[in-house]
């Protein structure tokens, strides 16, 4: 009774495959541990890292548990790779059933929960702010507070790995196979509470962003010269406001139908699955956008920057980020063709589906246009682009295909649709982050990544993408359904066979990306970004150094273009000492934070297992740790003017600025600049 | 953060003359719906068109007076706020009655 659920039973002691995961995480994490031990960095790490309020720390360990969740739900995809080149032919793998059904569940769960969101919203963290000229997000802690939960929820779904069991119900986790009759694990408990602790730490970022974008902008910043990715990022925190709830409410009701014995989507007693399915969808759908549009504002960020142009249409790319936004939540049916609604439900979400595909053109168009007569530079992040853009284009028609209701009966759940959804995330969405990875990795450390191994990286994946999910399209058309165990259908093997093949190219890709991290952290010295302005950017976030300072603006900036910093290089402002520096208002680090998500993990781990006492010890120890935040006055305070001129001293002298000269030139108010900004300015 | 240097412009928060004529039309308007349904002279259809219609005028008038909703260049962005959320929630919510009905209809329950 005392510890529910929960018995020595729940560890998988007889899965060889699980202990030996297991052990070597277990094993990796005693290493990290014993490492920082040794180097005697658990204070440093405490102190600027883990109880950091600073958006750019934050930023940076949100895409670290990306990286690591990518490699996590990168192994469940090779896994299901191997199982099915292995499962046929009378074989039947190496994964029994109920546990390869948490393999493709856990994939697909990681992978939009826990590697893209935190990536997409690590790079929002980092950039967005920068780019408007503010010096942190409107709710500093409320900031710090939304990656604990995450992490948090990333505990839980590890901690299905090792203690019990993860869902095996497939990442939407329909009812009634998700309900208590059919899943009497703790599987799907693991899945309801780590998306539900996640999801509320999502719709606090969405908020804190839009505050922060709508009232923390530089003097002179309008609403239409925000530079295009805080734009998508803009778009994209609407769509969380407006649809997370949705996923918050049905997971609400199906936790309580199986906590308490309610019927809202059992298939008895007057409940109704099918309404778990169209509002399941109805955050769904949104939230690929909630994906995919931060992805757009990168590439588009990238494009013009290594064109050295202007974005082409840049209002046209905000309207048409809009309209997706609005468009994404009237398509949601499409998901659900097969459901029986009636033709003419399936004929308005079919054709709204073809209609949204035309904003998404022009936004094509835009980077075409964009490159045309301008002189394109071929570095990694060029590559990622023109990738996505070739890759992108693929799976926007065989979305475009999908949308018929006609064909989608026939290709409702098989390996085409599995094909086309890749094809828009990897293609779309990660294809973008990993775009963005390298393009402001120099902003966020102060030195490039290695060029060479990048583009390995890049030519890796975009080969492997294409043979691992090409053969699948065509399986799709062969019959093949998604979330096979094994097969016996000799037709089939040679694709298959060919899609492994692709997952190792996809393998050596990732393979590569750390590398480039090992090796450019080697020679950072080398690659070393001085100037804060590696690529000759245009928005604001490259006229601060690399890293920025933690004040990220000496002087808010004033903004009179589009591209306000390509602006302020033009008139010669760019790397202007200010006479004197006021003193600059900041928030203080704290730990609530992460106490508050170390006692969602107990509270979400509790009501996993039924552990009602500790459930309570875990709600109190939430509650506590936010009252004793609410009543901590000691929160922020200023910069003094001494330490910032000190700061930024350095700076100028790394760019080879006379800062005594200056002082007196500036009292003389002439804007003449220093030789060497001029240089600068050329690279 | 302070945000000192931003656009902070305070959203309207009415004044006492405002709200009393919020309550005024209010009233007013609860009382006609009230009065057509006591006085008996209207049929059931006539009664339910007005009720409706009194009430969604009513809710503008909760609207203007009481949130303070406006077209101003403050309260702009309230009111497209307002407007886009109302839009997604009668999208959402329309759009899933049709469907469940749909589906609900053609399995004959």
């Amino acid at each position: 009774m005392l510890l529910g659920k929960l018995t020595l039973d729940a560890i998988p002691f007889h899965e060889p495959i699980i202990m030996g995961a297991l052990s070597g995480a277990g094993l990796m994490g005693l290493v990290v541990f014993a490492l920082i031990t040794k180097f005697g960095k658990w204070g440093y790490l405490w102190k600027e890292w883990l109880t950091s309020v600073d958006h750019k720390k934050i930023g940076v360990m949100y895409i670290v548990v990306a990286l690591i969740m990518l490699l996590r739900g990168f192994a469940d995809a090779a896994m299901m790779r191997t199982q099915l080149a292995l499962a046929t032919n009378g074989h039947m793998g190496i994964f029994p059933p109920e546990h390869y059904d948490q393999i493709f569940t856990a994939h697909g769960v990681i992978m939009i929960i826990f590697m893209a969101m935190p990536f997409m919203t690590g790079l929002m963290n980092i950039v967005v702010p920068l780019q408007v000229g503010a010096r942190d997000v409107a709710f500093p802690f409320l900031n710090s507070l939304s990656f604990w939960l995450l992490v948090s929820a990333v505990v839980l779904v590890n901690l299905s790995l090792g203690v019990g069991e993860f869902a095996r119900t497939g990442w939407v986790a329909y009812p009634p196979l998700s309900e208590l009759s059919y899943s009497p694990g703790v599987g799907v408990d693991y899945y309801i509470w780590a998306l539900q602790i996640s999801g509320i730490g999502t719709t606090l970022t969405a908020i804190n962003f839009l505050v922060t974008i709508i009232k923390m902008r530089a003097p002179g910043l309008k609403l239409m010269q925000i530079p295009i990715f805080t734009w998508t990022c803009t778009w994209a925190n609407v769509l969380i406001v407006a649809s997370f709830p949705i996923l918050t409410g049905v997971l609400a009701m199906l936790s309580l139908d199986r906590y308490l014995d309610f019927h809202f989507f059992t298939s008895e007693a007057g409940g109704n699955p099918m309404m778990y399915i169209n509002l399941f969808w109805a955050w769904g759908h949104p939230e690929v956008y909630i994906l995919v549009l931060p992805a757009f504002g990168i590439f588009s960020e990238v494009i013009s920057t290594f064109s050295g142009k202007r974005l082409f249409g840049h209002t046209s790319m905000i309207i048409a980020s809009g309209v997706i936004s609005v468009l994404g939540f009237i398509v949601w049916l499409h998901h659900f063709f097969t459901m029986g609604s009636g033709a003419d439900v399936n004929a308005f979400f079919g054709i709204a589906t073809m209609i949204i595909s035309v904003p998404t053109g022009v936004k094509l168009f835009n980077w075409l246009f964009t490159i045309y007569r301008g002189r394109l530079r071929f570095t990694t992040p060029v590559l990622w682009t023109l990738g996505f853009m070739v890759t992108f284009s693929i799976g926007g028609m065989t979305g475009v295909l999908l949308a018929v209701p006609g064909a989608d009966f026939l290709l409702h759940n098989s390996l085409f649709l599995i094909a086309h959804f890749h094809n828009t995330i990897i293609g779309g969405a990660v294809f973008g982050y990993l775009a963005g990875f390298t393009f402001w990795f120099p902003k966020a450390f102060g030195f490039k990544l290695n060029e060479k191994i990048g583009k390995a990286a890049f030519w890796f994946w975009q080969s492997g993408f294409f043979f691992a999910f090409v053969p699948l399209y065509v399986l799709g058309f062969l019959g093949m359904t998604r979330r096979l165990n094994h097969t016996d259908n000799p037709a089939w093997d040679p694709w298959l066979y060919v899609a492994l093949f692709g997952a190792v190219l996809v393998a050596c890709g990732i393979a590569c990306q750390l590398l480039q991290i090992v090796v450019s952290l080697r020679d950072r010295k080398k690659l070393v970004d001085e100037t804060g302005d590696p690529w000759n950017g245009h928005t604001l976030e490259w006229s601060t150094s690399s890293p920025p300072p933690f004040y990220n603006f000496a002087v808010v900036p004033q903004v009179h273009d589009i591209d306000a910093f390509t602006d302020m290089k033009e008139k010669g402002i760019a790397y202007v000492a200010p006479a004197k520096y006021a003193p600059i208002h900041m928030p203080k680090n704290t730990s609530a934070g992460v106490y508050i998500g170390a006692f969602c993990t107990v509270f979400g781990f509790a009501m996993i297992w039924h552990i009602w006492w500790l459930a309570i010890v875990g709600f109190v120890g939430i509650l506590a740790s936010m009252l004793a935040r609410a009543y901590d006055n000691d929160i922020d305070y200023y910069v003094q003017p001494e330490e910032i001129e000190r700061i930024e001293r350095q700076r100028l002298a790394k760019l080879g600025i006379d800062v005594e000269r200056y002082d007196e030139r500036d009292t003389g108010k002439s804007a003449a600049r220093p030789s060497k900004a001029k240089t600068l300015e050329q690279v | 953060m302070s945000n000192a240097h931003s656009h902070d412009h305070a959203a309207d928060h009415g004044s006492v003359k405002s709200y009393g004529i919020g309550f005024l039309l209010s009233v007013i308007l609860t009382v006609i719906p009230f009065w057509m349904v006591m006085s008996g002279k209207f049929s059931s259809h006539d009664t339910l068109i007005g009720i409706v219609g009194f009430a969604v005028v009513q809710i503008l008038v909760h609207l203007k007076y009481f949130l303070h909703l406006n077209f101003s260049e403050e309260g702009r962005l309230n009111s497209l706020t307002f407007l886009f959320t109302a839009l997604i929630i009668v999208m959402i919510i329309g759009l899933s009655v049709w469907i469940i009905f749909s589906a609900d209809a053609l399995m004959m329950r």
